[in-house]
């Protein structure tokens, strides 16, 4: 993609990110869980989570990667 | 008309099938869009409550009952199929077409299964007509990947049989209603489910032989197998606790995996038993709510995840290659493709509009319902991985990343309907998710589009994005990476064999041992024998007849003596 249109689509979702997290603070969010209730919850939650989920897969790399024809020849992946 | 109520769902499949198999062209491409379209149209008119009953041995068996859970499984397999068919259509390969009818057929067979013995002869069929799609790669690879596949199915049929006979054995009923995990049979049974459902390290047969079968087959496959696992569970152990736990270890250790997997179709065959865990996890839960959002969820998936194979299949047609460092830049030259990708890639990541928001959505209001605090976090974290490996990943490292120059058109027009149908199914469902919920086995009145839901979604999968942007600009990101990654079927493909081997090496010394030990022992024998018996052996000698009579005299004459003595003395 070229660099304009990564630039639009990156801004964009700036945007939205700066936005949404201030929305739970306009209304009353009716909620199962006492933390649902904690503005930005889900929020951060999502952007921790999937930070752990990138770090934790690179160490899971670390132990399980093997050569690609680790199971013999035609036999690998 | 009145029999052709009574008709079971599979008939039509295998009858298309065996028309199949003898014909070619364009009456072939007929009799293969018949058959999901008459069957379907057939299933249309049926209406729950009908149970055809028939003996068979001395057992009462039901061979076709339909309730609202399995029609609902018999709608969602005709629409599989269709859209399987459609994708296929393009394919000169009797081999495939023949396979998939057969097995889209088992499928249906098995939904609509009344008792336990024709449950298990649709479990086997099911596992031998799906093999042949993956075989139909005619690869090495596929080959012996299609063994493996076999393998875990057939011992999952073996244990099913089992149970089921075990059951029987104490009393219990034919009849496919709730099993439970009480005693030997239940569990057995369980299991034996639990193979086909990919219960982890149950798993590793869907990650490993899916990916290896053709481009088209993949589509069928994940449409069917799983599913029909789906429903029996959700029959046989609604509310059993343990498959919370499962479903949400399910949901969890998949998406590490496919974070740092290269082949695009194997992410998301880990991808799928991520969802998978959400529906396993709503079953385990047992509410109404719980289980029409499973259900609801495995219908979704079934659209969702077969146009996401589909897109991945288009691009394995094209280019020729799946893998994520092969790939890159084909926005340009397929953009349809591309689009619809990233409409299967919105609805499996539940965006608001999108199918996979409506049910997902029951499954964890369910779970928070009934007081799984922890489920709940697993589960939210579960869903905001899934938009990091299948939403964005698929789509981006397929399309966009980096431009490797790759030439490319968009696929044969076949291909882009199959995608288009399932696409607008998509968006349908997830704009009016009353078309299905009206289908659910259970009355729903719940309401997915609730302001509060719907900002929770989007700030979990904008913030996701955010976490993926973030990561790529500071480098963080796992690059893409030939090279095989361990899973479960390291034990079987390894550890099996290198045990066997490393037994063999510590057997041969003692084996060689107890052999010198045999051959000596047996020399020493012969040595003794020949020493009495060979021609110059002891008891082998000629003894003179002369000799022999003066021996008889002798023992005569001691014979009389005795007599005589014994005479005298009375």
């Amino acid at each position: 993609m070229d660099k304009f249109n990564v630039r639009r689509v990156l801004y964009s979702l700036y945007v939205c990110c700066a936005i949404l997290p201030i929305i739970d603070f306009l209304y009353h969010r009716h909620s199962l869980h006492p933390w649902e209730s904690w503005p930005g919850f889900y929020a951060v939650y999502g952007f921790v989570g999937c930070v752990l989920l990138v770090l934790i897969a690179k160490l899971l790399r670390r132990l399980v990667k093997r050569p690609e024809n680790y199971y013999g020849k035609g036999n690998g992946r | 008309m009145m029999w052709l109520a009574e008709l079971p769902p599979f008939v039509p499949f295998y009858v298309a099938a065996l028309l199949a198999g003898v014909t070619r062209g364009r009456i072939r491409v007929l009799i293969l869009l018949a058959a999901p379209l008459l069957g379907g149209l057939q299933l249309l008119g049926i209406e729950p409550g009908i149970e055809v009953h028939s003996r068979f041995l001395g057992y009462q068996l039901i061979p076709f009952r339909v309730d609202r859970l399995s029609l609902l499984f018999g709608y969602l397999f005709h629409i599989g199929a269709f859209l399987a068919i459609v994708f296929s259509l393009h394919v000169r390969d009797t081999l495939q077409h023949v396979a998939g009818l057969c097995y889209a057929g088992s499928a249906l067979g098995a939904v609509f299964a009344g008792d336990l013995i024709t449950l298990f002869v649709f479990w086997e069929l099911l596992a031998l007509s799906s093999v042949f799609l993956i075989w139909a790669r005619r690869s090495e690879r596929a080959l012996v990947a299609g063994f493996r596949y076999l393998m875990m199915h057939i011992l999952s049929g073996v244990l099913l049989l089992t149970g089921v006979l075990l059951h029987l054995q104490q009393g219990g009923s034919l009849q496919f209603t709730y099993i439970g995990l009480d005693g030997l049979s239940g569990w057995l049974i369980f299991i034996a489910f639990g193979i086909k459902c990919a219960f982890p390290l149950l798993h590793n047969w869907l990650t490993d032989a899916y990916p290896e079968a053709t481009p088209t087959a993949t589509v069928f496959l994940s449409a069917m197998t799983t599913k029909v696992a789906v429903y029996t569970l959700a029959r046989g152990f609604p509310g059993t606790e343990l498959l919370i736990y499962i479903g949400v270890v399910m949901t969890c250790f998949p998406i590490f995996y496919a974070v740092i997997e290269n082949d695009l179709r194997r992410v998301l065959g880990y991808s799928m038993i991520n969802q998978i865990g959400f529906m396993v996890c709503g079953i385990g839960i047992g509410t109404q709510l719980a289980l029409n959002g499973a259900v609801a969820h495995a219908f979704n998936e079934v659209i969702f995840k077969g146009l996401l194979l589909m897109s991945m299949g288009a691009v394995l047609h094209v280019t020729g290659r799946i893998n994520g460092t092969d790939l890159g830049g084909l926005y340009k030259t397929m953009p349809k493709t591309a689009t619809l990708c990233i409409i299967g890639a919105a609805s499996i990541s539940a965006f608001p509009l999108f199918s996979g928001f409506v049910s997902k959505a029951m499954i964890m209001t369910a779970v928070l319902k009934e007081g799984h605090d922890w489920a709940w976090l697993l589960l939210l974290f579960a869903s905001a991985g899934v938009f990091h490996h299948a939403g964005i990943k698929i789509p981006y490292f397929a399309f966009f990343a980096h431009d490797r120059g790759l030439k490319a058109t968009e696929p044969p027009a076949n291909m882009l309907l199959a995608m288009l149908l399932a696409a607008l199914l998509c968006v349908m469902i997830g704009s009016y998710p009353r078309l299905l919920y009206d289908l659910l086995p259970f009355p729903v009145n719940y309401q997915a589009y609730d302001f509060t839901h719907v900002i929770a979604q989007l700030q979990l999968l904008f913030f996701a994005a955010l976490a993926f942007v973030w990561l790529n600009l500071r480098g963080l990101y796992p690059p893409e990476l030939s090279a095989v990654n361990l899973d479960s079927d390291w034990t079987y493909r390894r550890l099996l064999p290198l045990t066997v081997q490393r037994l063999i090496a510590i057997g041969q010394p003692l084996d060689a041992t107890l052999r010198r030990w045999g051959t000596a022992c047996g020399k020493a024998l012969i040595n003794t024998l020949s020493r009495h018996h060979a021609p110059q052996g002891l008891l082998a000698r000629n003894w003179p007849t002369g000799s022999m009579v003066l021996w008889v005299a002798l023992l005569l004459g001691a014979y009389l003596l005795a007599y005589l003595f014994e005479v005298s003395d009375q």
